[in-house]
């Protein structure tokens, strides 16, 4: 039994993990909390209030903005899942093509290259080709970046998949198409489902490349933030955020269902 | 063995769309940034010459080149601004991540040894904030320590200090900003290989008469490289480029080289110095970016 004490739970570990925990969810909490706040002044409590809340559905630029926010981002999850889910795809079942070290260099760059490099250089794609820049031009780019995402999530599901039902289904006489729409799709649907959730929050997410790639007067939710953030702190903007991270919570959970779902068919879950 | 060929055909049908799609909106798009990297800024819009038009075909794209120059890039090695940007970038990426190895490290250690019933647990509670808004999370810092905020109210009360102490607009808080935005992306690459990990060698260990911390010396620390790379360049290249953290938490006497791009390209209006700098930055990142994306598919194959 001495052996078992190594891989138990020791005092340190214990210690290092709350502290880990509480750092990384006292912030929101405070924030939270402020945002129920009835004082202008920030950080002095001033009872309990919903004012700021009533303050953001009557600011109009914030409702445009989060509007905005809202249609590019289920524009460009929707695309970014099918173009994803097709690359996943790809990169799993399609052995060897022709640039393939290409493709899957490309879609592993955009996950970690700074957001200002990606965002410049799509704004000067957009410029060069004489493209109107709003709306179209921020989902395009979201697409682009959140599609590499939806890729790592659909592909680590696929890789699990046990192989051989594909084959069968196709012994059984099933053209390749049909049995990856009878066979594959669902059952790698929530790792597809998990990965439009994932670039829906992303796109929501994203100031850098949509501040780039945005044209005058089609401003997103975090570029108005932002604008507001920099001028120092404003009760009003605890609100919005509150509601966001609600947002996101109602988002969380849909996504551990659909984790659930796929842990109940025998597999583990996308890491993401 | 045939349906397992047929099955490839389809799949690489597959990838036609995916990636015209990469090749036009991600690789492309360097095209044209090294292409305005090399032009004259010009009070014009758009704010650059030559401007290279599809309607003039092969001619035009002929005269743009021979009007291209190279004079922005002499510009950034002359002017100690953006040397100094490089360099102060490079510096706080390298000590941030540090910073988030020790801190991470023991965290993701720590959610290796809970029960396994209570690890999927503690893995969506460290990947949460990372679906909440980062500019959020950084806001919600803001709140904390600005002058008349949460920390310095709670040090006043506790008497340890006598007067407000200055958090905000300075290094040791956009630290903190970065620190804190990057904790998932060290943690969950260190949590994926140390889970991994097979525990009969640290009981092998113990029999071989191995001290707890000698174990984890010889044993865990070794065997967890491939997170510790996986999670220090995850956080490293993005942090190089970062731009809204030092914005908002650093002060603003010295900026990194994403808050100088942002400024040559917004502030300034002057497009080929920013592009210029986008790909001095891109060059400077290339030898992480390939070593990032070799170890992620050195995993992904190991995975299979």
């Amino acid at each position: 039994m001495a052996q078992r004490s190594l891989v138990r739970l020791s005092a340190f570990n214990a210690v290092s993990l709350a502290l880990g925990l509480a750092f990384l969810y006292l912030p929101i909490l405070i924030l939270v909390i402020y945002s129920f706040n009835a004082s202008r002044l920030v950080t002095v409590w001033g009872g309990w209030s919903l004012r700021w809340y009533h303050e953001f559905f009557h600011d109009r630029a914030m409702l445009e903005a989060a509007w905005m926010s809202l249609r590019v981002a289920f524009c460009s999850a929707t695309a970014a899942t099918l173009l994803g889910t097709l690359a996943a795809v790809a990169l799993v079942r399609g052995a060897g093509f022709r640039g393939r070290t290409l493709f899957s260099g490309m879609l592993y760059a955009p996950l970690v290259m700074p957001e200002v490099i990606t965002g410049l250089s799509l704004l000067l794609l957009f410029v060069a080709t004489g493209v109107e820049r709003g709306f179209w031009t921020v989902t395009i780019a979201h697409t682009t970046l959140t599609m590499c995402f939806v890729t790592v999530v659909v592909q680590s599901r696929l890789r699990g998949l046990d192989r051989s039902l594909e084959e069968a289904a196709m012994d059984l006489g099933c053209a390749p198409a049909r049995a990856f729409f009878a066979v594959t799709l669902p059952l790698i649907l929530p790792a597809v489902i998990a990965g439009w959730l994932l670039a829906f929050t992303l796109s929501l997410d994203d100031l850098v490349i949509a501040s780039f790639t945005t044209g005058p007067g089609a401003a997103t939710l975090p570029i108005r933030i932002y604008s507001e953030v920099r001028l120092g702190v404003k009760p009003e903007i605890n609100a919005i955020c509150t509601l966001v991270i609600a947002g996101v919570a109602v988002v969380i959970v849909a996504a551990s269902l659909a984790s659930k779902l796929s842990s109940a068919q025998g597999e583990s879950a996308a890491p993401l | 063995m045939t349906s397992r060929r047929i099955f490839t055909r389809p799949a690489r049908l597959a990838a036609i769309t995916p990636y015209l799609w990469m090749l036009l909106f991600f690789l492309v798009p360097f095209g044209f940034v090294l292409k305005i990297s090399l032009s004259q800024t010009a009070i014009a819009q758009p704010p650059y010459i030559p401007v290279f038009s599809l309607a003039d075909g092969w001619q035009g794209l002929k005269d743009a080149l021979s009007q291209l120059n190279s004079g922005n890039f002499a510009l950034l090695l002359s002017d100690d601004l953006y040397i100094v940007s490089y360099l102060r970038s490079v510096v706080v990426a390298l000590s941030s991540t540090a910073l988030l190895l020790a801190i991470g490290y023991p965290v993701a250690y720590g959610m290796t040894r809970l029960p396994a019933s209570l690890q999927p647990l503690a893995m969506t509670l460290v990947i949460v904030p990372f679906w909440t808004s980062f500019l959020i999370r950084i806001y919600a810092w803001i709140n904390v320590l600005q002058h008349d905020g949460l920390l310095n109210t709670v040090l006043q009360a506790l008497h340890i200090v006598d007067r407000p102490v200055v958090w905000l607009a300075t290094d040791s808080a956009m630290y903190l900003g970065i620190v804190y935005s990057y904790f998932p992306f060290m943690i969950l690459p260190l949590y994926a290989t140390l889970a991994k990990m097979d525990h009969a060698l640290l009981e092998a260990a113990a029999d071989l008469g191995c001290s707890r911390l000698k174990a984890f010396w010889l044993v865990t620390l070794p065997l967890s490289l491939p997170g510790i790379g996986a999670g220090v360049l995850l956080c490293f290249i993005p942090i190089v480029g970062e731009f809204v953290i030092p914005d908002l938490l650093a002060g603003s006497d010295r900026m990194m080289i994403g808050q100088t791009l942002w400024l040559e390209f917004f502030t300034n209006k002057d497009w080929p110095v920013a592009s210029a700098i986008a790909i001095v930055l891109l060059l400077l990142l290339l030898a992480p970016l390939l070593l990032y994306e070799k170890l992620q598919r050195r995993q992904l194959e190991g995975a299979s």
